[in-house]
C-alpha cells in the first residue's frame, strides 16, 4: 500500500451563521417503532435503543406504541402548567437581567420536557444532581417560584447567603442537590450517593444531568464506570440540546456515535430519547428508574433535544448559528407538542391554553414583585455577615481574625 | 495497650471506627481483600465483610466523586488515595467540590470524607511515589489537612478526621510507617516499639485537630516541623546542641497559631522544616505568620530547610533530602545570626 499524507479531521457543523437553517442530516425515527423491553434486558440487545430514539408523539399527536405511558388527561395537564410555567419564568428573568437586576440568568427554552417529564417520572424522594439548566425540574416539584427568584437576585431572602451564581441552586428541600457550575462533577457524586442509599438498604434512587458537551470529561467515564461497577441505582442522563455554548456536538465526539452509545462499551443500557417529546421523555425516565429500584442497575438516557435559547445571558448565539434555527428543529416545540395532543384528546383547547398562558404569566409577575420587594443585587443585596460562615463547620481561629479583618 | 508501629495504628483507628459506627466505609485502590500496599487495610475486609472495605477501579477523581456523593447521603467514607502523587486526578473533586459543597449550599450538603494518602520520601520511590503536597490543599478553603508523625498521634488524629463533618486530607508519611527515621538512610531503623509514641491504646480515642504539640521544650530557637521532619529535627537538636523547641504541627490546617506564637516570642529565632519544596511551601505561610505577629521578638531571620525546588530525583533522594546535617546547619546559622 501507498503512503498516504494524512489529513488532520476537525469537526464543523454544516450550517454557520447567514447561512439558511438545515436539519437535514437529523434523522428522526417515525414513533412508536421501538418496543419496551424488560427491566433485565441485557445490554447488548440494547443497541437499537442507542443508536435509534424512543418517540411516543407521532405527526398527528397521536400518543403510539409500546413506550406510550397511557397518563390520564389530569397528569398531562399537569405536565403542560409546569412547563409553561418554567417559559413564563424563564422569560421573566432573562428581562430581570437585562434590567440589571441580577448579573446573569440562564433560559431552558425548548428544554422544558426534559425537566419536567423526567421529575414527573422519578418520586419526590428520588435524589436530583442537577445541572445547570433543570429549573423546570424544581418547578415540577412544586418548589416557591419567589424562592428561586430570591437566590438569582442574592437579597436578604436568599437561603444561599449571596454565596452562589444565580440558577446554580441549592434545594435540599426538594431534593435537588447543589448544583457545582464546575461540569460532569457531579456525575461520580450521584453515582456514590446511589451507592450509599444500597449500602443503607434504602429505597431512593439517584438521577444526574450532564450535556453533551460535558461527556467529553472524564468525570463522565468515571461515573459510568463506578456505575457500571458497583450497579449503582442511579439513572444517568446527557440533555444532547446541540450546543456546548458554541460549540456543536460534533465537538464532543457526536459525529462518530450517539451519546446513548457511550454506555453500551461499559456494559450498561443507552436509550435515546426525542426530549421534546414529553409523553416518551417521561416513560425512558420511568422504565430506567424501575431498573434501579429493582436492582437492574443504572442506564444512560440521552435526551435529543435543542437549546433554543443563548447558553446564558453572557452568550449570543447569533455569533455562531444560523438565526432561525430553532423554527426547522424536526422534534418541534416540546410545550405545542403536548398541547397539541391534549387538544387531540379532547382535553385541552387553545381558550383554555391562551388562559393558562396568562394565568401563569400573572403569577410569575405577582412573584417577582414579591421576591423584588425583598432586594435585588444592586439595590438591597443581602449582608456579607454570612461570609466568613460555612466554609468549615465551625469557624477556624484563622477565618475568625480574617472575618474581624474584614469587619463584617 | 499495645506496641504499634504507624501502619498498625492505622489500622487500629479504622478498626475502631469500623466497629463503633455502621456509616464509616473505607475504599481504595487495593484496599479490600489484599488490605493496601502498605497493608494499612490489613484485615478489615475480613472482618467487616466487602461492604465496609472494598476495591476501586483505578481512578482516582471516581473514588473521591463517589465518597462526596456517599457523604453527602449519610455515610462517613474514609477513601485511600494510594500514594499522594496520584491524588492530582481527584484534585477537581477535592477543590471545586469537597472543599465548596458546603459552603455554596450555605450549609444545606456537606461532605464528611476523610482521604488517607501516604506522602514523602526516602523510600527510593522517584518523582511519582514521594511528594508531599499537603502545601497546596492549605491553600483551598474548605479543607483540613493533617499529617501524624507517630503511631499513637496517627491513631488519635485519624479518628478525629473520621468524626470530622468537613473533608480532611490525612497524609501518612511512609518513611516512618514502620519506625521513626533519624534522617540517616545508612543507619538501621529503630523500630517504633522502642518508642514512646509507638505505645498504643487498643480502644478508641482521639486527639482534636488544630492543635500542634510540643515535642520538646527549648529556650534557643524554634523548630517548626511535622511529619518525618519532627525526627530529623529531633536528631539535629541533638547533634548540635542548640536548644531547640521542637513544635510538632500535626495539622496544617486548622494551624495552632497560638502555639507557634508563644513559642516564637519566647526563642526569639524560627528554624521551619519540611520535605516539601521550597517555593510557596508550607512554610513560607508559616514565615508570612511569623513575620505578622512575631517582628518585634525575633533576632534573627527565620530560615526554611525543605526539599529543593526540583521533582524528586531517584538517585539522587538524599542530595535531595532536607536530612540532619542540613537541618543542624540552619540551626547553628540562625544562632550565630544577630
Amino acid at each position: 500500500m501507498a503512503d498516504e499524507t494524512l489529513r488532520l479531521h476537525l469537526p464543523e457543523p454544516t450550517t454557520r451563521p447567514g447561512m439558511d437553517p438545515d436539519a437535514s442530516m437529523i434523522k428522526v425515527p417515525p414513533a412508536g417503532t421501538l418496543p419496551k423491553p424488560p427491566l433485565d434486558e441485557p445490554d447488548d440487545k440494547m443497541w437499537d435503543y442507542a443508536l435509534g430514539m424512543v418517540r411516543v408523539l407521532d405527526d398527528d399527536h397521536g400518543a403510539v406504541g409500546d413506550w406510550d405511558p397511557k397518563l390520564d388527561a389530569d397528569t398531562l395537564r399537569k405536565g403542560l402548567t409546569y412547563m409553561m410555567r418554567t417559559r413564563a419564568f424563564d422569560d421573566r428573568m432573562l428581562r430581570q437581567q437585562r434590567q440589571g437586576k441580577t448579573s446573569f440568568y440562564m433560559k431552558c427554552t425548548g428544554e422544558e420536557a426534559c425537566g419536567v417529564a423526567q421529575a414527573m417520572a422519578l418520586r419526590p424522594d428520588d435524589m436530583l444532581f442537577p445541572s445547570y439548566r433543570q429549573q423546570s425540574m424544581l418547578v415540577a416539584r412544586d418548589w416557591p417560584l419567589v424562592d428561586l427568584m430570591c437566590q438569582i437576585f442574592n437579597n436578604p431572602k436568599d437561603r444561599l447567603q449571596g454565596k452562589q451564581l444565580p440558577v446554580l441552586y441549592s434545594v435540599k428541600g426538594a431534593n435537588f442537590f447543589s448544583i457545582s457550575g464546575n461540569l460532569g462533577t457531579q456525575f461520580p457524586q450521584a453515582v456514590g450517593w446511589a451507592m450509599a442509599s444500597a449500602y443503607k438498604n434504602d429505597s431512593k434512587i439517584a438521577a444526574a444531568w450532564v450535556g453533551e458537551g460535558t461527556t467529553a470529561e472524564g468525570d463522565f467515564h468515571h461515573a459510568l464506570t463506578f456505575a457500571a461497577v458497583y450497579q449503582a441505582p442511579v439513572v444517568l442522563n446527557v440533555t444532547n440540546n446541540q450546543y456546548a455554548i458554541s460549540s456543536f456536538s460534533g465537538i464532543a465526539g457526536g459525529e462518530q456515535s450517539t451519546f446513548a452509545a457511550r454506555a453500551l462499551g461499559y456494559g450498561l443500557p443507552g436509550i435515546r430519547v426525542d426530549g421534546n417529546d414529553f409523553l416518551a421523555v417521561y416513560a425512558v425516565t420511568k422504565w430506567a428508574a424501575d431498573r434501579a429500584r429493582s436492582n437492574n442497575g443504572p442506564t444512560l438516557i440521552e435526551l435529543y433535544t435543542y437549546r433554543a435559547a443563548a447558553h446564558s445571558t453572557s452568550d449570543d448565539p447569533s455569533g455562531y448559528r444560523p438565526k432561525d434555527e430553532f423554527t426547522v428543529w424536526p422534534l418541534g416545540d416540546p410545550i405545542d407538542r403536548l398541547k397539541q395532543h391534549l387538544i387531540k384528546l379532547g382535553e385541552w383547547s387553545e381558550e383554555q391554553h391562551e388562559a393558562l398562558h396568562q394565568e401563569l404569566e400573572d403569577e410569575v409577575k405577582r412573584d417577582l414583585k414579591e421576591a423584588a420587594s425583598h432586594g435585588t443585587l444592586g439595590v438591597r443585596p443581602c449582608s456579607p455577615s454570612t461570609m466568613f460562615d460555612d466554609v468549615f463547620k465551625e469557624l477556624p481561629p484563622h477565618l475568625r481574625r480574617q472575618r474581624q479583618e474584614a469587619g463584617v | 495497650m499495645s506496641r504499634m508501629n504507624m501502619i498498625q495504628a492505622i489500622n487500629s483507628a479504622l478498626d475502631n471506627m469500623l466497629e463503633r459506627d455502621p456509616n464509616v466505609l473505607i475504599f481504595g485502590e487495593d484496599v479490600g481483600y489484599f488490605g493496601g500496599v502498605f497493608r494499612c487495610t490489613a484485615g478489615l475486609q475480613e472482618k467487616y465483610g466487602v461492604k465496609r472495605c472494598f476495591d476501586t477501579p483505578i481512578a482516582e477523581g471516581g473514588i473521591l466523586g463517589m465518597a462526596i456523593g456517599m457523604g453527602a447521603n449519610g455515610l462517613r467514607p474514609v477513601a485511600e488515595i494510594q500514594f499522594a502523587d496520584y491524588i492530582y486526578p481527584a484534585f477537581d473533586q477535592l477543590v471545586s467540590e469537597a472543599a465548596r459543597l458546603r459552603y455554596r449550599s450555605a450549609g444545606e450538603f456537606w461532605a464528611p470524607i476523610t482521604v488517607r494518602s501516604p506522602c514523602g520520601g526516602g523510600i527510593y520511590g522517584g518523582q511519582t511515589h514521594s511528594q508531599s503536597p499537603e502545601g497546596i490543599f492549605t491553600h483551598v478553603s474548605g479543607l483540613k489537612t493533617v499529617m501524624p508523625s507517630n503511631p499513637y498521634d496517627a491513631k488519635g488524629l485519624l479518628i478525629s478526621c473520621i468524626e470530622d463533618d468537613d473533608p480532611v486530607l490525612f497524609f501518612e508519611p511512609k518513611r516512618i510507617y514502620n519506625g521513626p527515621f533519624d534522617g540517616y538512610h545508612d543507619r538501621a531503623l529503630q523500630p517504633w516499639t522502642q518508642h514512646p509514641m509507638g505505645e498504643v491504646p487498643d480502644d478508641y480515642y482521639s486527639i482534636p485537630l488544630g492543635k500542634a504539640n510540643i515535642v520538646r521544650p527549648g529556650s534557643d530557637v524554634t523548630v517548626i516541623c511535622y511529619g518525618t521532619m519532627v525526627h530529623v529535627c529531633e536528631t539535629a537538636v541533638k547533634e548540635t546542641g542548640v536548644d531547640g523547641e521542637i513544635i510538632d504541627l500535626r495539622t496544617m490546617l486548622p494551624l495552632d497559631l497560638d502555639c507557634i506564637v508563644a513559642s516564637v516570642q519566647k526563642t526569639g529565632r524560627c528554624v521551619i522544616v519540611h520535605e516539601a519544596t521550597r517555593t510557596s511551601g508550607f512554610g513560607a505561610e508559616l514565615i508570612a505568620e511569623i513575620q505578622e505577629h512575631c517582628f518585634y521578638h525575633l533576632e534573627a531571620p527565620p530560615i526554611r530547610v525543605t526539599g529543593w525546588d526540583t521533582p524528586y530525583p531517584h538517585a539522587f533522594e538524599w542530595e535531595y533530602f532536607p536530612g540532619p546535617k542540613r537541618v543542624g546547619e540552619a540551626l547553628t546559622r540562625v544562632m550565630e545570626d544577630a
